[in-house]
């Protein structure tokens, strides 16, 4: 029994172990135990999606042609990271504040949420890391064979395994990359599982390193000697030392799946501290082993032996069968864990860019309304992983799996690099356009293509002709020599050149262009991040907040977006569920929707809702106005004018709350008199008949049933009113027990009949024990049903019941299929007399609301209006247990 | 951060802590500067390979280190008196 024989035991159980991984991570969070996944260890280790298999096979193969300089892919991002304080930090302060799903979206809200920009980024992120994914699969496949005894395997032979292997990836990622619909959500399962692979990928190559400068080497000292003895270049390169060590410190900051682990799935700011040496070390222990396994296998494998491969052949060649296999599992962790990371942040760019904004525009005007946005935004994300990798894959079979892809590397970081004037320009400068983002994106990706990509598919794009001459024989447009700049590195020249040229563009057309309101707003957020301050404004006028409900409910689900719309009400000192529409709380909305589908797809959706964009210059002025800067200076004194008002404000509310009560007591007493005056005006008129002889029989009957009903009518007022006033000076005693809940919807539904009623309900959720006054609680539904008995205008009325359960409380909503209630009269329906429309219709005093608040508030509870259900519906809160009346009391 | 009229002398802890945040923010300047000494050894002649790696893992250890000690310094609870 060797290894060998378990290569594919071993490849097919390590991914197994992957998904298992994934899956009980994810349900660690969800019971809330999962605090250490999100610790600054798990967030160091998740950044070593940046070694993928191109740096765990190919820096060996890189120390063997050039000598120290591989050590430069690593030396960049530890720059970066030690450099956390300048860049890092405020990136990722930035992407909290504004909800950031991805690098594209991150560009596209800083310059005014534009929807062009951030797919133009994305089509440059698909382009760059396209060729990269295609690279994976190469060392995936190949380290496959070589392990598996077949040191030169032909291409088509590998094509099975790769197939299988990208579409596992994608199952992977779909089945833990596409469970939150929020993309600035955290993945735990896709998280944790990368940062094992991290750990796999580490330990493999420092055991590889151990054994060769140990066994092969014969100890450090003789390893140190034979290193200056063997053939490695020692000098480097001046050029590449420097443009590489750049470049790939850009790339670390630009690639898609670098944005995504080290700034989108940040849990904690201070988790950049910790990683600022952490990750550093990691890179530092990725590299220290690079030269003498180098160094060995150019000394014992025959000349012919692939550099690349040295990881996985140096064993195998010393008879080391399971160390070669955990090679081969530290590059298939380096493989997978970019590839999966690579696929889910290109599919949520692709989604929120390209396939949400292209299907919102497709289905017209009342998309955000009417459609089904959650579902659509899921099911593009899904279908977007499955043809990122698709594509990786078509890719890799159309470069036959050549040494080309090995190229590819770094070819694809000058691509990807091209954001970063835009990103860079766009946090730390204020004064940048999206014309200027997309002058310098678009020169930087011409460049690029001309000079590195097209070339970097040999003859087959760019002529021989060209490539040595020039087009059209114009020899300054030569794509390695642009300029007559000859004699430079192609990867450097490329770099250098398309960066300069790019930042070029984006600073001469900022200068020249005028930004929109939009974007001066969100380049004043960005730049000043760490400066933003509460701002406040007039009401904006115009948005429709249930109309702001219904969209969000179908973004966000019913119950997130629920809580989101109750939190703001309250915060704004109002009842229920709809806040006013101040720019403070459309900001805040369009910032939770952004979370959602990405900053320029809410920015459209809000202003589809609202009719026009979320921000306009008033806004603008009066939330970053470049003047409050001024007026920062004087804060201490507009701190204590602030307090004064809010003092003075007090004082007003409380007035007029005072003047209304005084109000609605004249009114309620007019009120009284007049209902009480009705029925005794026709009691008095049918008695007076009844006095008089001449009257038959049957018509006496008649006359005294009409007494009768008046008198009984007189009853229930008065019984309700002594109810009422009861319930209001709190001197009702509560005969609590337990109960059922279903049991009590029984209840009511008997004692308020249900004739012609369609009544939905559903038993599972309403088996819920409660501790509280059931008699009482019967009243409330049982007016409820009644109230949709008698209002309720649908042809065939329906009733449902919804009941989930919250913690403590348990929430009923009651909705009915009719036209609901008008927002004005939204207001005064649970006051006293209240009756809308018909009064002949109702046939009550127009108590029942009023009673039932008064109920549900001695309960512990509460009952609010629910807008944006379709129909009329009413949220009735109830605690599980109520407290004892003397508890409750010693709480107040 | 905030621009704002700051005071001239600041207690000694808040004082202290500015300064490690300015060598957080020098740091990385350190290690550019160190990581550009390979362009400058010679072609011919000059340190071994041995020698050369050694001196650049080295200086990278080096440099890790001294971000470590930094992080761990300012990851202490900030001074009541901050800014």
């Amino acid at each position: 029994m060797t290894a060998q024989s378990f290569v594919v035991p071993a490849a097919l159980g390590y991914g197994a172990l992957l998904f298992a991984i994934a899956a009980l991570a994810e349900a660690r969070a969800r019971q809330g135990r999962a605090r250490w996944l999100r610790g600054p260890w798990v967030y160091t280790l998740s950044l070593s999606v940046y070694c993928t298999a191109w740096t765990f096979y190919g820096a060996v193969g890189y120390a063997a042609r050039s000598g120290l300089e591989f050590a430069t892919i690593y030396l960049g991002p530890t720059l970066v990271m030690i450099g956390w304080w300048w860049g890092l930090r405020k990136l990722v302060r930035i992407a909290r504040v504004q909800r950031i799903t991805s690098i594209a979206d991150l560009v596209s809200s800083r310059f005014g949420k534009s929807g062009p920009l951030g797919a133009g980024v994305t089509l440059l992120a698909l382009v760059g890391t396209m060729p990269y994914i295609a690279l994976q699969l190469q060392s995936l496949t190949v380290s496959f064979a070589v392990l598996g005894g077949d040191p030169r395997p032909a291409f088509e032979d590998l094509q099975a395994f790769a197939l299988w292997a990208a579409a596992g990836l994608a199952l992977f990622t779909i089945l833990f990359g596409t469970r939150a619909l929020d993309a600035s959500e955290r993945h735990h399962g896709v998280v944790t599982a990368i940062a094992v692979e991290a750990i796999v990928k580490l330990v493999a190559l420092v055991a590889v390193g151990l054994f060769v400068t140990f066994e092969v080497l014969g100890g450090p000292g003789p390893a140190m000697a034979r290193i200056s003895a063997s053939d490695l270049p020692a000098a480097v390169a001046p050029g590449r030392w420097v443009g590489i060590m750049a470049l790939a410190a850009a790339a670390f900051l630009t690639l898609p799946r670098m944005f995504h682990v080290a700034v989108v799935e940040n849990a904690d700011e201070g988790h950049l501290r910790t990683a600022s040496w952490a990750f550093p070390l990691y890179l530092f222990a990725m590299s220290l082993f690079v030269v003498p396994i180098a160094v060995a296998g150019l000394e014992a494998l025959p000349p012919d032996a692939n550099p690349d491969l040295f990881v996985l052949t140096l064993p195998m060649a010393a008879g080391r069968e399971w160390l070669a296999l955990l090679a081969f599992l530290g590059g298939f962790s380096a493989a997978t864990s970019m590839v999966i990371v690579a696929a889910l942040a290109l599919a949520t760019m692709v989604s929120n860019h390209i396939v949400v904004p292209m299907w919102l525009w497709s289905q017209g005007g009342g998309a955000a309304l009417s459609g089904d946005v959650r579902r659509t935004t899921v099911l593009s994300r899904r279908v977007a992983i499955g043809a990122v990798l698709l594509l990786g894959w078509a890719y890799w079979r159309a470069s036959d799996g050549g040494e080309a892809l090995a190229a590819i590397g770094l070819v694809s970081f000058v691509g990807v690099a091209q954001i970063l004037p835009a990103l860079l320009g766009g946090i730390f400068w204020r004064g940048g356009t999206r014309w200027g983002a997309a002058a310098g994106l678009v020169t930087g990706f011409a460049v690029w293509s001309w000079t590195l990509f097209l070339p970097s598919f040999g003859d087959g794009i760019v002529p021989a002709a060209v490539m040595v001459d020039g087009p059209f024989a114009m020899g300054w447009l030569r794509p390695t020599s642009l300029f007559g700049l000859s004699g430079m590195d192609p990867v450097v020249h490329a770099f250098v050149l398309s960066m300069l040229l790019n930042s070029f563009a984006f600073v001469a057309v900022s200068l020249v262009t005028f930004p929109t309101p939009l974007e001066r707003l969100q380049g004043a957020a960005f730049t000043g991040v760490f400066e933003s301050r509460a701002s406040g404004a007039d009401d904006a006028r115009g948005a429709d907040p249930e109309a702001l409900m219904v969209m969000a409910q179908r973004l966000l689900g019913p119950g997130r977006a629920q809580a989101f719309f109750r939190g703001w009400a309250a915060r704004q000192g109002q009842d229920g569920y709809l806040p006013d529409p101040t720019p403070e709380f459309l900001m805040a909305l369009e910032r939770e929707l952004a979370g959602s589908v990405g900053g320029a797809t809410a920015d459209a959706m809000m202003a589809q809702v609202m009719g026009r964009r979320a921000i306009s210059v008033a806004d603008l002025v009066a939330v970053a106005d470049e003047t409050a800067q001024v007026l920062e200076q004087s804060h201490a004194l507009q701190l204590k004018t602030e307090e004064a008002e809010r003092a003075a404000r007090g004082l007003r509310d409380a007035n007029a709350a005072l003047t209304r009560l005084a109000r609605q007591k004249d009114a309620f007493l007019g009120q009284i008199s007049h209902e009480l005056r009705t029925p005794m005006t026709s009691i008095r008129a049918f008695a007076d008949i009844l006095m008089s002889n001449d009257l038959s029989d049957a018509e006496r009957a008649r006359y005294a049933g009409t007494v009768h009903d008046e008198a009984m009518r007189l009853t229930r007022l008065l019984d309700d009113l002594l109810d009422l006033s009861v319930l209001e000076n709190g001197q009702v005693r509560l005969n609590l027990a337990e109960a059922r809940l279903d049991a009590v919807i029984d209840r009511a539904l008997l004692a308020a009949g249900t004739h012609g009623l369609a009544v939905r309900r559903d038993p599972v959720d309403e088996r819920v024990t409660l501790f509280t006054d059931a008699d009482r609680l019967v009243q409330v539904f049982a007016n409820l049903v009644t109230n949709v008995r008698k209002y309720c205008d649908a042809e065939s009325p329906e009733l449902r019941f919804e009941v989930r359960r919250r913690d403590a409380e348990v929430l009923v909503d009651v909705v009915d299929n009719g036209t609901g209630i008008a927002p004005a009269d939204r207001t005064v329906i649970f006051e006293k007399f209240a009756r809308l429309g018909d009064h002949a219709a109702a046939g009550g005093a127009g108590l029942g609301l009023a009673i039932s608040r008064e109920i549900m508030e001695r309960l512990g509870g509460g009952i609010a209006y629910l807008p944006g259900q379709g129909g009329t519906a009413f949220r009735v809160r109830l605690p599980r247990r109520v407290a004892p009346a003397g508890h409750r009391e010693a709480a107040e | 951060m905030v621009r704002r009229a700051s005071p001239i002398f600041l207690e000694r802890r808040s004082y202290r802590r500015r300064r490690l945040v300015d060598a957080v923010r020098l740091l990385p300047f350190a290690g550019i500067a160190f990581f550009a000494v390979p362009i400058l050894w010679p072609v011919q002649g000059g340190p071994s390979l041995a020698g050369r790696t050694a001196a650049l893992f080295g200086g990278w250890i080096i440099l890790i280190l001294g971000a470590a000690m930094l992080a761990r310094a300012l990851g202490r609870p900030p001074p009541a008196g901050e800014d």
